[in-house]
C-alpha cells in the first residue's frame, strides 16, 4: 500500500467538524421531538372511529415505513419544486426525518398502549377521573415506560440518519466532512474521523436517554 | 340510596340483565351471589356507568346515572369501586396511588392529598408500606391498597366486584377482614362475592342471581339457610 | 434543439425498472449473506463465554453506531487507497452485508435467549447432543420469536440499499435522480419510484404484521 495517510488537515478542520456536529444534534432533536408528538396524534388517528382519520394515519405510517429515508429526504428537497415549494436543505431534512420518526413512533405507541392493561383506565375512571386525566396521569406514564427502549433506538437512528442530509446539501457533520473532503481529497481520513465522532455522539445519546429515563423506572428499580 | 328500576342490559344478542329491581339503603350491605355469568358484575358496572344500559333506570341519591347531562365523574366519586384484578397503578408508590385522585379530581394540594392517602393506607393496615411500589406488595396488600384508593375519595357507597377471587387462598382473609371492618363502620356496600361465609355473616341482605334475573333476595339466614329456588339450593350445596 | 430537457419516455420507465432490479439484487445478496453471517455472530454471542459475547457485541455495535452512509464512503475509499478498487456494486454490497449481519446478530441472539433454559436442558437430558438440541429445539423455538424482527431487518436492508447510490451505483434511487435532472418532471418520477419501493417493501411489512398478530392470538 503506497498511500500516505495525512491527518493534519483533519485535525485542522476538527473545530469546524465539531461545530457541524451541533447541527446534527439540533436536526435530530427537533425531528425526534416533533416525531414524538405527531406520532402520538397519528396513533390516535389510527385508533379513531372515523375512517378518514384512520386512512390518513395509516397512509402516513405505511409510506414512512416502506420507502427509504433517503428517498423521503429527496422528496422534500426536490420533489415539491413543481408545486412551487422550495425548502432549504435544513427544512427539508428536518421535515423528512420528522415524517419518518412520526410514522415509526405511531407504530411504537400502538405497542405501548397495548401493553397497558385496560383495567388501569377503568380503575382511574371509577375514581372520578375524566378521560383526559386518566390518560395524563395513569395511562400515558405507563405507555412512556413501555416505549422508552424503542424510543431510545429511534433517537439513535435519527442521529445517524441525519447524515443523509449531506446528500441534500446540508452542512451537518457529514456535509461538513464532505465539504473538507472536496477541498483536500483526504476522503478516508476525514470520514474515519467523522465515523469516530458519530460513534461518540451515539453513545452520548444513549447515556443521556438512560439518565433522562431514570425517574421513569423507579418502580422497576425498587423491585430489587 | 341506590335504586335500580327494571334494569335491562344486553351484550349483542345476549341479554345479561333482564329487568332488575333493587333498592339499597344507606348503611346497608347487600351481597350478590350466583354462578359466573349470571350478570352480577355487569350490574355493578351499570351502577357506576362503566357500562351503558339498554332499558330501565339507575339512580344514585336521586340522580339518574345514565341520563344525558349527568356529571358521571362527579357521581363516581360517591361510588368507590374495587375490582377482581386490583388494578393498582404500577408506576406509583402506594402513597401516590391513593393520593392521585384526591389531588387531580378533588383538587387537594399535594400535601393534603398525601395526608389523606396516608390515613387511608393506615386504615387498611398498610401504614408501613407507604413508599412501596405495587410490585413489592402481595396480591392481598394490593387489594387493600385498591380499597384505600377508593376510600380516599370519601365515597358514600362501595362496590366490590369479586374482590377476593383472584387472590391466593391464604391472602383472602386479610381482604375480607378489611371489608368486614368497613361494614361495621356503617359503609353502604354492594358486594359481588363467592365467599358464602362473608355473605352470611356480614350482609343485611343476600341476592341470588340466575341467568340475568334476581331470583331470590332476603335476609341471609332466610336465603342461605332456607332457600326456596331449586337452583339456589343446588348452588349453595355445590359451593359449600 | 433549444430545450436541454426532454420529456419522459417509455425508455425511461425501462431505465427505472432496471434500477429497481439492481436494488433487488443488492438487497437479496445482502440479506442472504448478511443473515448467514449474522447467525454466526449471534450464535457466538450466545455461547456461555462472556469474553466472546462482549467482544462480538462491541465490534458489531460499532457498525450500528456509525451511519451506513459513512461506512460506505469509508470502505469505498479504503479499497481504493489499498490498491484493489472494487466495482461500486461490490463495495456497496459488502458494507451492506456486514451492516445487515450486525443487526441480524442481535435478532438471533435474542431469539436464542428467548428459548427457556429448562427446555434446552430437558433436550440434553434426553440424550441429544449440543448440535442435535440446537437443530431440533433451539432453532425452531427461537425462530418463532426471531422471525418478525428478522423481517424488520430485511425490510431495513432493502431501504438502506438506496444509500449505495451515494458511491455512484445506479440503483433505483440514483436512476430516478438522473431522470429528474434530465426531464424536470420530478413529481411523476418520485411518485413512480416511491410506488416501486412500496411494492417491494409492503408485502414484507404486511407479512410481519400478520405474523405478529397470529402470535398474539
Amino acid at each position: 500500500m503506497d498511500y500516505q495517510f495525512h491527518w493534519r488537515p483533519v485535525i485542522q478542520a476538527l473545530p469546524d467538524l465539531l461545530k457541524a456536529s451541533l447541527v446534527t444534534l439540533q436536526v435530530s432533536l427537533i425531528a425526534m421531538a416533533l416525531g414524538l408528538m405527531i406520532g402520538l396524534v397519528l396513533y390516535f388517528f389510527r385508533a379513531s372511529q372515523l375512517r378518514v382519520l384512520r386512512g390518513f394515519g395509516s397512509t402516513w405510517v405505511e409510506i414512512a415505513r416502506n420507502t427509504p429515508s433517503l428517498f423521503q429526504i429527496f422528496v422534500f428537497y426536490w420533489g415539491l419544486g413543481e408545486f412551487g415549494i422550495f425548502l432549504s436543505s435544513y427544512t427539508a431534512v428536518v421535515a423528512a426525518l420528522t415524517f419518518n420518526c412520526a410514522g415509526y413512533m405511531a407504530e411504537t405507541y400502538r405497542g405501548g398502549f397495548n401493553a397497558v392493561n385496560p383495567g388501569q383506565d377503568k380503575a382511574a375512571r371509577t375514581l372520578g377521573m375524566t378521560r383526559f386525566q386518566s390518560m395524563r396521569y395513569v395511562v400515558l406514564p405507563q405507555v412512556l415506560r413501555a416505549i422508552y427502549g424503542p424510543m431510545t433506538n429511534q433517537f439513535t437512528w435519527v442521529i445517524l440518519a441525519s447524515s443523509l442530509g449531506m446528500l441534500a446539501g446540508l452542512r451537518e457533520l457529514s456535509g461538513e466532512t464532505q465539504y473538507f473532503n472536496s477541498r483536500t481529497f483526504r476522503t478516508f481520513e476525514f470520514f474515519a474521523a467523522t465515523a469516530v465522532i458519530y460513534y461518540l455522539i451515539a453513545k452520548m445519546a444513549l447515556l443521556l436517554m438512560a439518565l433522562l429515563g431514570r425517574p421513569l423506572f423507579k418502580a422497576e428499580r425498587a423491585k430489587s | 340510596m341506590i335504586v335500580l328500576e327494571n334494569l335491562h342490559k344486553s351484550f349483542g344478542p345476549l341479554e345479561v340483565l333482564k329487568g332488575i329491581n333493587l333498592t339499597v339503603d344507606k348503611g346497608e350491605v347487600v351481597s350478590l351471589i350466583g354462578a359466573s355469568g349470571s350478570g352480577k358484575s355487569t350490574l355493578l358496572y351499570c351502577i357506576n356507568a362503566l357500562e351503558t344500559i339498554d332499558g330501565g333506570k339507575v339512580t344514585v341519591d336521586g340522580v339518574d346515572v345514565h341520563a344525558k347531562g349527568t356529571d358521571i365523574n362527579k357521581l363516581r366519586q360517591k361510588l368507590g369501586t374495587v375490582f377482581q384484578q386490583w388494578n393498582s397503578f404500577p408506576h406509583l408508590t402506594a402513597l401516590e396511588n391513593v393520593a392521585l385522585a384526591p389531588r387531580v379530581v378533588s383538587k387537594f394540594s399535594r400535601k393534603d392529598a398525601q395526608e389523606i392517602a396516608a390515613k387511608q393506607l393506615t386504615h387498611v393496615g398498610l401504614g408501613d408500606k407507604l413508599n412501596h411500589y405495587p410490585s413489592q406488595l402481595s396480591g392481598g396488600q394490593q387489594q387493600r391498597l385498591a380499597i384505600a384508593r377508593a376510600l380516599a375519595m370519601e365515597p358514600t357507597y362501595m362496590l366490590f366486584d369479586e374482590a377476593t377471587s383472584a387472590l391466593d387462598p391464604e391472602l383472602v382473609g386479610e381482604v375480607l377482614d378489611i371489608m368486614r371492618m368497613l361494614a361495621s363502620e356503617g359503609m353502604t356496600m354492594i358486594v359481588v362475592t363467592h365467599e358464602m361465609s362473608f355473605a352470611r355473616d356480614v350482609s343485611d341482605r343476600v341476592a341470588f342471581f340466575k341467568k340475568g334475573v334476581l331470583a331470590e333476595i332476603g335476609a341471609p339466614e332466610d336465603v342461605m339457610n332456607n332457600p326456596q329456588d331449586p337452583d339456589l339450593q343446588r348452588f349453595l350445596s355445590t359451593i359449600g | 434543439m433549444t430545450d436541454v430537457f426532454t420529456t419522459l419516455q417509455w425508455s425511461d420507465l425501462i431505465f427505472l425498472l432496471e434500477g429497481a432490479w439492481k436494488t433487488i439484487q443488492i438487497s437479496v445478496v445482502s440479506i442472504l449473506l448478511g443473515t448467514l453471517l449474522g447467525m454466526v455472530f449471534g450464535w457466538l454471542m450466545s455461547l456461555n463465554n462472556k469474553l466472546i459475547t462482549f467482544a462480538v457485541m462491541a465490534v458489531l455495535d460499532v457498525f450500528r453506531s456509525v451511519p451506513l452512509l459513512i461506512q460506505l464512503i469509508l470502505f469505498d475509499s479504503f479499497v481504493a487507497i489499498a490498491g484493489f478498487p472494487l466495482p461500486a456494486f461490490w463495495s456497496g454490497t459488502i458494507v451492506l452485508i456486514i451492516y445487515t449481519a450486525s443487526l441480524v446478530a442481535v435478532v438471533v441472539h435474542s431469539g436464542i435467549d428467548a428459548v427457556p433454559p429448562g427446555l434446552r436442558a430437558a433436550a440434553r437430558c434426553l440424550g441429544m447432543s449440543y448440535w442435535q438440541e440446537m437443530r431440533h429445539v433451539t432453532t425452531p423455538v427461537g425462530l418463532r420469536t426471531a422471525f418478525p424482527s428478522w423481517l424488520g431487518v430485511a425490510l431495513a436492508t432493502i431501504k438502506d440499499s438506496a444509500l449505495v447510490s451515494a458511491i455512484g451505483y445506479v440503483e433505483l434511487l440514483r436512476a430516478s435522480q438522473i431522470l429528474n435532472t434530465r426531464t424536470q418532471e420530478s413529481v411523476k418520477i418520485m411518485l413512480l419510484v416511491g410506488l416501486i419501493y412500496f411494492i417491494i417493501s409492503y408485502p414484507l411489512s404486511r407479512l410481519g404484521a400478520r405474523y405478529e398478530q397470529r402470535q398474539k392470538s
